[in-house]
Formats: structure tokens, sequence, C-alpha cells
């Protein structure tokens, strides 16, 4: 019990991700993609007579089902099964956030950004608000997300999904490291 | 749009005996990741499955810290290993997975074959792609961790949550006009 509130090593988390793919072929030809939950999820409330919208979502329903799991997963390991120390983050990173106001280390987000309070700030706003329509817009454009491209994708040694996996990490890159430092000082 | 069909009407009548499923069948695999068609129907709660599969992913997520802002601010700036050390087995893994189910022709648990489509390269996985990697940067959450995050007691990513929500559909709205 104890090894499983310690945070788990990468090779643990890397191994058991990547044998959700060959898990939901297997259980069902499905391959394995989160971001178009989104897309299901407005096809089903507000297709709006958009073509990409009118399709039968009911079809993709084992998707729904899937993110279901997915938050009874998170619910569980963050109730049971969770590590009562706070995070461990590298140095350097510990002292440029210092320089925004940001020391909240007691949980995997900082409240500083990741509260309601922050969300009536122009700073979270423009995190929470901005950053999540991107995610949406970005990964519909792109076809998939870290998931569908990067992992499901490459798994079948498809090139695009290798040109998209590189551009997410191109744009984490110069968000992070150019332009998060403008907005986290708001 | 017209180039964008990965698969013709043709093809698909070959490939499935209902023809009255092309349309769908073809807006459907613009994009979606999911285009296999399976002739067996199973009652809803047979999905219960792949929500078990969901419930392992939802506790990785959790327990790797794949869902922390922090592990994803160093990533991107090569302060850490772990997040590479977890997509880079988690490909691994998938690779060998593929290979084998190719070369062994292995088969559903419904006895069906599993066929692997090609992706198309378009230049939306450049640009959408980049979008994608500013908004991951931001939030630290690509679309999986957003709803363990949620769940695991950070109720203001409902918001965000909302937010790539409509990004998708802000996307859907212009697509025709946007260069792919």
């Amino acid at each position: 019990m104890e090894i499983l509130k310690q945070p788990w090593p990468w090779y643990v988390a890397g191994a058991l991700i990547g044998l959700i793919v060959p898990a939901l072929l297997i259980l069902g030809n499905k391959h394995f993609g989160i971001s178009a939950n989104l897309r299901h999820a407005c096809a089903a409330c507000f297709p709006a007579n958009i073509p990409f919208f009118k399709y039968e979502w009911k079809k993709e329903i084992w998707n729904f089902f899937f993110v279901a799991g997915i938050i009874a997963g998170a619910f569980i390991a963050a109730r049971f099964l969770a590590n009562p120390a706070p995070m461990e983050v590298h140095t350097n990173l510990v002292t440029e956030l210092n320089t925004y106001g940001i020391n909240d280390y007691s949980q995997m987000m900082p409240a500083e950004i990741f509260s309601f309070k922050s969300l009536f700030t122009l700073r979270g706003f423009i995190m929470l608000v901005v950053g999540g329509f991107l995610v949406g817009f970005g990964t519909r454009y792109a076809g998939g997300c870290t998931s569908g491209h990067a992992i499901m994708g490459l798994s079948n040694l498809q090139v695009p999904s290798l040109v998209a996996t590189i551009s997410f990490m191109a744009g984490g890159f110069i968000m992070a490291n150019l332009i998060l430092p403008f907005i986290l000082r708001l | 749009m017209n180039d964008r069909v990965i698969i013709t009407p043709d093809q698909v009548k070959l490939k499935s005996p209902v023809i009255v499923m092309d349309t769908d069948f073809e807006v459907r695999s613009l994009d979606t990741m999911c285009i296999n068609e399976s002739v067996q129907q199973h009652p809803w709660w047979y999905n219960f499955k792949y929500a078990a599969v969901g419930v392992l992913f939802g506790i990785v997520f959790v327990k790797a810290e794949i869902i922390s802002w922090f592990r994803i601010q160093e990533m991107f700036r090569l302060q850490s290993f772990h997040m590479y050390g977890v997509i880079g087995t988690a490909v691994v893994v998938g690779v060998i997975s593929v290979w084998l189910i190719k070369k062994l022709k292995v088969k559903t648990i419904y006895g069906e074959d599993i066929p692997f489509h090609p992706k198309k390269f378009n230049k939306g996985q450049i640009i959408g792609g980049l979008m994608f990697g500013f908004g991951w940067a931001m939030t630290g959450a690509c679309p999986g961790p957003l709803f363990a995050q949620i769940a695991s007691g950070f109720f203001v990513v409902v918001v965000v949550l909302l937010s790539a929500i409509a990004g998708t559909w802000v996307y859907g709205f212009f697509r025709e006009r946007l260069p792919h």
C-alpha cells in the first residue's frame, strides 16, 4: 500500500499507458484517443447544422465510457492513494515561479492559478479560458491529441502523427519559455 | 473538404454491406480516430469494459503526476525526464503491441479482424499542433488529464474543459475556411 501511495515511476506509468493501445483494440476494435470526446460532446449537444458535427455520435459512445472511467480512476487515486507529501519540483522552476508569486506546492497544481479566485483575474482568465480554448481548437485542427497522435498514431508508425507530436512539443516549448513568462507576470 | 475524404464511397461499399451508412462513415472518418466498423450489435452496457480501462488510465494519470502542471512545466524546460519517460515508454509498448497484433493477426475478443488505417498529412497537424502545444503548456493538461484534474478536486478546471469544448466547436464552425 505504501508503494502505491508513492508517486509511480515513469516506466510503470508508461508501460501501463502503452498497454491501453492493445487493450482497446482487442476489447472491441477501438483506437486509443480522447480529444474526439470534445467533438462528440459538440455533436451531441450543439451540432448547429455544422457538417463537422453531423454524424452519428452514438456510435462513439464507448469514448464517453472511457472518459467516465478516467474520472472515476482519478477520483479513486486522489481520494485513497494520494501522496501526502508536497510536490518535488526542480529548483530552477521553483526559483522562476517564485518571481511570479507562485509558491503553492501542496498539490499537483498551484492554487495561485487553478482556483476560482484566480479565474477572475486577467492572468487566471488567460491561463484557464484561453488555454482551454487552444487545447480544444488545436487538438481538433491537428486531428488528435497526445493519446491519438503521440501514442496511438506513433504506435502505428504514422508520419502525420510524428509531425503532429513534434508540433505539440514545439508549441509547448515556445509557450513555456517565450510567452508564459509574460503571462505569469500579469 | 473534398481532398480530406480518406475512404471513397466505392471503397466503403466493398468493405461494408450496409450502404446506408456511407455518408456517416465519411464524416466520421474525417478525423475521428475510430472508424472501425463492427457488424456486432451489443447492448449499451458492454461499454463498461472501456470504462474499466479508463479507470486504470485515470489512476495512472494521478499516481504518475501526469496531471501535474509542475511536471508539464518541467518537461517544456528540460528540467525533468519524467514526462519523456512516460510518453516514450508508452510509445515503445504501443509500437510493439501494434506490431504483434499485425504480425500474429490477433483478433478482438469477438473474433473480428483488427484493421489499421493510415493517417493523411495535412497542415492542421502543424498549425493545430502548435496551438495545442501552447494550450498544453498553459493549462498543464491534454484532453485526458483535463478530466482527471477535475476528478482529483480541481473544480475550476471545469471552466478549462468547457472552453476546450467551445474551441472544438469554433474549429468545426470555421473548418472549411481554414488551411488543411
